[in-house]
């Protein structure tokens, strides 16, 4: 039988609805980061430079991409005879009419079949939200060391904002005794990432326990309260390095904009720990005659003919003559028309802005439909949305669809409202 | 498609590259800031529906080697067909260095005896262009041809590395020049030829052991009366790299032109190359880019005019670079000035140090790992 000391288990089926129009047509790990990779190149980077060589994806929304992207693992050298990558989606088991994921443990406990098959020693559990870049096997090591059932990774934040994360009460040596989500008043800094290390033996038997009584049995709910209400052995394992939630539309613009310091903190430019990302094709990117390039990173493929000031260009982008763009992020395969001007705005793939737009006009009014998402000033298009000619668009706009001139009265959107235009 | 392939990627064009191709043949030639000069032919190839592909090297073939060291890239890591990369072998009955062209296929015959396909498509590893090889059997079928050559009209260039063909008005070739110091006509073969694999074997077997060598000498050449030779014109963008540094230099600046980047970066199908996963090219503060290609993975701080940038070049601040090709790896340190240079893989220079060239007929070269 096949023996895997380790293997990872992937929870890539979230919406990460805090995302907005981004998350509109891919799941949230689809989603583009740092100009040509997605978020989930991180931690199946991260697998394979660990040497973790199989991992289970589990999808659930809108799938598509995520599929598309991740593929049969080449570019992770993911395709493995012994292992590899498997995507595993909800699926009709015997005689019942199948079921959703309902919690981040009730996915895992729909695919015990797929962990016993690969007879692994210990299960590591990731989700593909985060940006970091960390060793897993050094936090095996730790595990096996402290012969722990669960270890959980944890970073140290600001005391003031640890009631905003799941947080571990430790003993001095880091063995947990508590976990709390969200408390209002925070006996410890230690901040959950969402990365768990269990010895499988014990996992499962927790999983089967707790999924009986449990229909959205959830890791942070249910699973280590339980563990840790046995007397289970939990410890803490410290990370030390950068590890971000992107969230939200904030925190996603936020640390896409650190990788233009000229030193950043989270560095992609360096041979060791390399990310691997899945590309078709990785033509010459191109910069014309009076262009302007600074503050920025831009993509392969991409043709520049105006201005891009402090800003992050996805793969064939093309930016005319005349254009403008500043302090925003424009994805893959986006055409911005001549004389338009883009301040601060996020532009999701396959958008095309006609000439002479001028987007993040005017005063931060909240988007009035989804004042939680919108609220920092930031304009966001999604996928394939196109914006006719000579419009001008205020701040914490969204637009979605092929957008007609009809859709703008005298041409304007004012700050905060929102044109979508369903379609297939 | 009902073809095999075949790619002559030994040469190293009789060193006319000098030091580029001190280490390497001259189909491992970087290009455009991301290809190397075989990825060309072999996504032609794959892009073409042939799924069998023989590269035959012989002359310093290490790099070559690593670049093609996985074929799925080309999507030719199948069961049925696949890459074969054949180097000169020594075995009991002798050391066999390829002696030319004919004889490096005729050295690996078992790869034609052990297909089915009924025709082959033989073209060389150091050229640039993008061509449905397709178009050309279809032709070869309905010319009833014995073998098809391809050929460009390059009235106006030099013509003195080219094979040069007299056809009839039907396309038939009545005669072929090598290198002629007069050439007659303007029609240049591009080393592109469709053969059927049963005439190819025989052929072979015919001259190779008779002391013939060269596919256009001791075959094209003598057999254009027996046999039935058509020419193929190709109307598209050809550039070759092999015919010297000023040729390797021009076709690089090519893919500052639009007409040749679209063709091919923006018009599928792609030319694919062995992904490096590098990050985007970064302008710093200081960066002031312009008619520029970039490779991924780079980083601007300096000046940078006219000139073709592979993946991962670092320009320190205050430094100029014009109208030069800077490939993998190159560092150019504070208050540089390089201008019409070539500078292969990993040179290094350091601050403030001139590297300035006559003119981009005539670019300085660096070798590979110059430190200055």
């Amino acid at each position: 039988m096949r023996k895997k000391e380790m293997i990872a288990m992937l929870l890539a089926g979230g919406q990460g609805s805090r995302l907005g129009i981004l998350t509109r047509k891919v799941a949230k790990p689809a989603v583009t980061y740092g100009g040509r990779f997605r978020i989930i190149d991180f931690p199946l980077s991260n697998c394979i430079n660990s040497g973790v060589d199989t991992v289970g994806v589990l999808t659930q929304y809108q799938p598509l991409r995520l599929n598309q992207h991740i593929g049969i693992g080449i570019p992770w050298d993911l395709d493995k005879k012994n292992g590899g990558v498997t995507i595993l989606a909800p699926h009709v088991k015997g005689g019942d009419s199948g079921e959703w994921f309902m919690g981040t443990a009730n996915a895992i406990y729909q695919n015990i079949d797929f962990i016993d098959s690969n007879n692994p020693e210990y299960v590591l559990i990731l989700s593909g939200d985060h940006i970091y870049k960390m060793d897993y096997s050094q936090m095996l090591r730790f595990h096996k060391e402290k012969g722990a059932a669960a270890t959980i990774a944890v970073l140290e934040v600001p005391m003031e904002e640890a009631s905003r994360f799941g947080i571990m009460n430790t003993e001095e040596d880091d063995k947990i005794y508590e976990f709390e989500e969200k408390p209002a008043n925070p006996k410890s800094n230690l901040a959950s990432m969402g990365i768990y290390i269990f010895t499988w033996s014990r996992l499962r038997e927790a999983l089967v326990e707790d999924n009986a009584i449990h229909a959205d049995s959830d890791f942070g709910k249910h699973i280590i309260p339980k563990m840790l209400e046995e007397g289970q052995t939990l410890y803490a394992y410290r990370f030390r390095g950068y590890w971000k939630d992107v969230g939200t539309i904030e925190s996603y613009w936020e640390s896409n904009m650190e990788l233009i310091k000229a030193l950043p903190e989270f560095n992609l430019y360096e041979d060791f720990w390399k990310i691997y990302t899945n590309s078709d094709h990785q033509p010459p990117q191109y910069t014309a005659p009076g262009a302007k390039v600074k503050e920025s990173l831009v993509s392969d493929g991409s043709e520049i003919y105006g201005e891009v000031n402090h800003s992050i260009l996805g793969p064939e982008v093309v930016v005319k003559a005349g254009a403008v763009i500043k302090d925003s992020i424009i994805m893959g395969g986006t055409v911005i028309g001549e004389g338009a001007v883009i301040d601060r705005c996020i532009i999701d793939e396959d958008c095309i802005v006609g000439k002479n737009v001028q987007m993040g006009v005017g005063e931060n009014v909240p988007n009035e439909a989804k004042p939680n998402i919108y609220n920092t000033g930031i304009t966001v298009l999604g996928t394939h949305t196109s914006v006719p000619d000579d419009i001008v668009i205020g701040k914490n706009c969204v637009l979605y669809g092929a957008t007609k001139a009809e859709d703008f009265a005298e041409g304007r959107l004012e700050s905060g409202k929102s044109v979508i235009r369903e379609g297939i | 498609m009902k073809a095999i392939g075949i790619i002559l990627a030994g040469g190293n064009n009789d060193g006319r590259l000098g030091a580029l191709t001190e280490q390497r043949a001259s189909a491992a030639l970087p290009i455009g800031s991301c290809y190397r000069a075989i990825d060309f032919t072999l996504s032609n190839m794959s892009n073409s529906g042939i799924g069998k592909v023989a590269v035959l090297t012989q002359y310093n073939s290490r790099s070559l080697r690593d670049h093609l060291t996985s074929s799925k890239w080309w999507d030719f890591g199948r069961k049925q067909g696949g890459l074969f990369v054949f180097t000169p072998f020594t075995s009991s009955t002798g050391n066999d260095w390829f002696r030319g062209t004919a004889d490096s296929i005729y050295q690996n015959m078992t790869y034609l005896m052990r297909s089915n396909e009924e025709y082959v498509v033989i073209a060389s590893g150091d050229s640039v262009y993008k061509m449905d090889y397709r178009d050309a059997v279809n032709y070869h079928i309905e010319k009833g041809a014995d073998i098809t050559v391809v050929y460009q009209n390059m009235e106006g260039r030099d013509l003195s590395y080219f094979g040069i063909m007299q056809l009839d008005e039907e396309k038939r070739l009545l005669g072929f020049e090598e290198k002629p110091e007069q050439a007659q006509t303007s029609s240049a073969s591009l080393g592109i030829y469709i053969i059927s694999r049963k005439l190819l074997i025989e052929l072979l077997q015919e001259v190779v052991p008779q002391g013939g060598y060269g596919l256009v000498k001791d075959i094209i050449i003598p057999f254009r009366s027996r046999l039935k030779i058509y020419g193929y014109e190709f109307k598209g963008y050809w550039s070759s790299i092999g015919t010297g540094v000023s040729d390797y230099f021009a076709t690089n600046m090519d893919f500052l032109k639009k007409e040749v980047r679209d063709i091919f970066v923006r018009q599928y199908p792609f030319i694919e190359t062995k992904p490096k996963d590098e990050p985007p090219a970064k302008y710093n503060a200081g960066a002031e880019v312009s008619d520029t290609v970039v490779g991924s993975g780079t980083i601007f701080n300096g000046k940078v005019e006219h000139s073709v940038i592979f993946r991962k070049v670092y320009t320190a601040e205050d430094s100029v670079v014009r109208n030069s090709i800077l490939m993998e790896g190159v560092k150019i340190g504070k208050g540089c000035v390089i201008e019409n240079a070539i500078l292969d893989k990993d040179v290094v220079i350091s601050d403030g140090q001139p590297v300035i060239g006559k003119s981009a007929q005539e670019p300085i070269v660096l070798k590979k790992g110059t430190k200055l």
